[in-house]
Parts: structure tokens; sequence; C-alpha cells
């Protein structure tokens, strides 16, 4: 693996957080967030609706300052100036000009961004047949989302961070939204974080998954290695509470019911005993971790900045 | 050219999917030696799946010795996998309708044969 210079001059990561928080008020919305995204990732964001997703997007869109820690995109301080140019994000509400029309927002776009690329732009709009002269007040859900993501790719993104790309939209838009979002970016080689609630989704589009909860990060990393972190454990329930020869292993999750034991594990070693032991889908990881607050949270060792260690603490110097 | 169809409940990971799919669409012989494979943007674009997740299904492939990449054109078929055992007359299938005769006769139903086919399964075949 080739060495990161410590003040992340390298590209390689297209996001690099150390104690990220934010605090409106008294309320921290999101708080000691230390992890990274490698360029070229398709990232996604899940977590509960306040648990800081739309925090994360806007602070690294520079929407809002972080309240502690440091944020990095593509090894440059967020607060720097140029760095907007890279980044590309899309809100939740999709925001155009009703009036405008779609030539108009194609227009507008090319002004305003120096490195404006009509071809890609003009491409998606046209292959989903939206008419250009169409006010965007007209347009549907779906055309709307489009117009949305062609001046978004437009631009050129290295990085592009999109709220709920697909929430509201009927499924034949969603799914012709998610596969315009996909091959455009393979096209382009751009990262993407996406947050999202429709967890198939996720599981389909996304290579790299950041997990909130309650404003704190409770997985970050590749999904394989997130997968094939966790096993779940089912066989008959002998004792009451979490069997001792599982308890030597990282129980997130148990349930009972009747005389079935089943648990959500991160094996520490072999499991002994006889359990029946399968990978669990994606889902089920997402759902254990996010019910449990009590578990630790998990940052694979690709996603830990140096120096933290697997739950996301700064490791102390010996 | 094939077009991929990717079941998100099947449990399986989606490019053990696209393998296997390119696996039997070159039993069939719905590709052939020289064909393409739709490219990691197309797959995206129909069914929404991850980019990488096809390039890693294409990878292995290629380990396979099935396709070869070209660069910056696509991938495409080089080999067809060698004859494929015909499985309906495989000694196994017959041992496996042996064992299914007695297990009826012993009064399993059907649930409780597929439920010992499943673990038997996932005991010898765990990555699947």
């Amino acid at each position: 693996m080739v060495g990161i210079p410590p003040d992340g001059g390298g590209s390689r990561w297209a996001i690099e957080a150390h104690g990220l928080g934010k605090r409106y008020r008294r309320r921290w919305a999101l708080r000691d967030c230390s992890f990274r995204v490698p360029a070229g990732a398709v990232c996604g964001l899940v977590g509960s609706n306040g648990a800081g997703k739309s925090t994360l997007l806007n602070l690294a869109a520079r929407v809002t300052r972080p309240s502690g820690g440091s944020l990095r995109l593509f090894g440059t301080p967020v607060a720097e100036a140029g760095v907007l140019a890279r980044c590309a994000f899309l809100a939740q509400d999709k925001p155009l000009f009703p009036r405008f029309t779609v030539e108009d927002h194609l227009r507008l776009g090319e002004e305003l961004n120096p490195r404006w690329d009509r071809a890609v732009a003009t491409r998606i709009v046209r292959s989903g047949k939206v008419p250009l002269h169409a006010r965007t007040a007209a347009l549907s859900g779906g055309q709307r989302s489009r117009v949305a993501l062609a001046l978004a790719f437009g631009k050129r993104p290295d990085l592009l961070l999109l709220d709920e790309p697909m929430a509201e939209l009927d499924p034949l838009a969603a799914h012709e939204i998610a596969g315009l979002l996909m091959s455009e970016a393979a096209e382009q080689g751009t990262t993407v974080v996406m947050s999202s609630h429709q967890l198939s989704d996720v599981s389909t589009m996304c290579d790299y998954l950041l997990a909130l909860a309650d404003g704190r990060l409770r997985l970050a990393g590749e999904v394989d290695a997130l997968l094939s972190a966790h096993s779940l454990v089912t066989g008959a329930r002998l004792v009451d509470g979490v069997p001792p020869e599982l308890a030597r292993h990282t129980v997130v999750e148990s349930r009972v019911v009747g005389r079935q034991f089943t648990g959500l594990i991160r094996p520490d070693g072999p499991v002994e005993g006889d359990w029946r032991i399968s990978e669990p889908t994606l889902e089920e990881v997402l759902l254990g971790c996010l019910r449990s607050p009590g578990a630790p949270p998990l940052i694979t060792a690709g996603a830990r900045p140096d120096g933290y260690d697997e739950h996301g603490t700064p490791e102390v110097a010996a | 050219m094939v077009a991929f169809r990717i079941d998100r409940h099947s449990g399986m990971a989606a490019y053990l999917q696209i393998v296997q799919q390119v696996q039997e669409a070159l039993r069939l012989g719905i590709l052939a030696v020289g064909d393409q494979l739709p490219t990691a943007a197309r797959v995206a674009r129909d069914t929404k799946l991850n980019p990488n997740t096809t390039l890693k299904a294409y990878r292995e492939l290629e380990h396979l010795g099935l396709v070869e990449p070209r660069p910056g054109v696509g991938t495409f078929v080089s080999a067809v996998p060698a004859q494929a055992r015909p499985l309906g007359d495989s000694p196994f299938r017959g041992e496996l309708s042996d064992w299914m005769g007695r297990a009826r006769a012993a009064g399993l139903d059907w649930a409780d044969v597929s439920a010992l086919v499943t673990a038997a399964r996932a005991e010898h075949y765990p990555t699947a």
C-alpha cells in the first residue's frame, strides 16, 4: 500500500475526517466522526432521520462549518477556496428555478462553472427525452431529478454529494435515475456519497458505507469488509442471555425466540459450539448495528485515518 | 451481448450472479467466443448495479480463463467452458433420488426434506 503523506497531499482519499463534529446550539448533530472515503467509491450514507446524514453532507458541501475536528476533500481542507469547484451537491428538494426552462438551466450551468462540460449535461437531459423548452415547474419528478443530475455532472465534479437522490420518485423514475447515476459515475470516475433510506438500493449501488446513529459514526468501510466482519449465528438456546462461547466475540445484537437464539456477531477467531453460521446480508448488518447503540462502532482498516483504532477513537501513543 | 438480471433477495453476492449468468450463457450458446460483454456503465444503467461489482465479476471470469479485457474497448469472451457434464445422467442424481424416496417413505414432508438439503448444502458449500 502506498503511504499517504501526513498532510494528506495525495488525492487517494476523496474525504478524510478527523474528530469531525457539528453543534447546533446545545445539540451535537454530528460528533467525533473520524473516517475516510477513497476516491472512486460509491458510498452510501445511512441512518435514521436526525442521525446526522444531512449535516455530514452539508459540511462536505460547505453549506455549514464544522464546530470541531477537520474535514479534507482530496487532501485539501474544506474551508479552502477551490474545493467547491471539485464538488457538486444535490440537496433532496433538487432546487431548480421553476420559471426557468431546461435550456436556461443548462446555460446557467455553463455561465457559472469554469469546468462545465456541455456534452455531458446535454446528453443526460436528451437521453431522458426531457423537453428543452419546458419550464422546470412543468416537469415530472423524474425529469426534474434528471435535469438536476445533468447540472451536477456537467460540473465535472470529482465528488458528488447527494441527499436522498431517489426519494419521492415513482419506482420507474427511481430505477432510471439510479441507473443514470451509476453509469455516469462509472464513465467519469466520480466519487459519490449518497444518503438513502432504501437499504436495498444501498446494497446494489454502493461499495462503501457510512452508517450514523445519534450523530455518531456506527459503521464505516468497504461493503465487502463490513459484511465479512459479521456473522449470523443461530442455534438452540441452552442458557439465559448470551451463551458463554459467543461472549468472547463482539455480540452486536441477539434475540431469543422460544428456544432459538439468533445473534449478529463480529467473530474474533473461530466460533465454537453447535452454531449454524451464515453471512448476513447488508440489510441485516445495518439494521443490527443501528438498533444496538451499545455495540461498539466498526471502522474497517481501510476507512480508518492514520492514528485511529477500529472503533474510530484516537490511538494513544505508547 | 447478454443482459444480466440481479436478484437482490437471492442471498448470493451480485458479482457471483453475474459470473454464473455468463457461464450459463456460454453453456447455452447465448454467448460465443469473440462476443463482447456489456460495459460496467451499461450494466449500471440497466440494473443500477455498482460498476465496481461488474468489474469484479469480469475479473473473476478472466481468472477462470473465460474472458479477456481489451483495454479501452471492453471485455470479450475468449473461451467457452469445457463441455459441461450433463447432470441428467450423473450418478449423484440417482443417489439423491433414492435418498429422497427413502425420506418420503419414512414420513418426511417437503419442508423437512428442504430443510435437510439446505443444511447439508450450507455445510458443504459454506461460501455460496
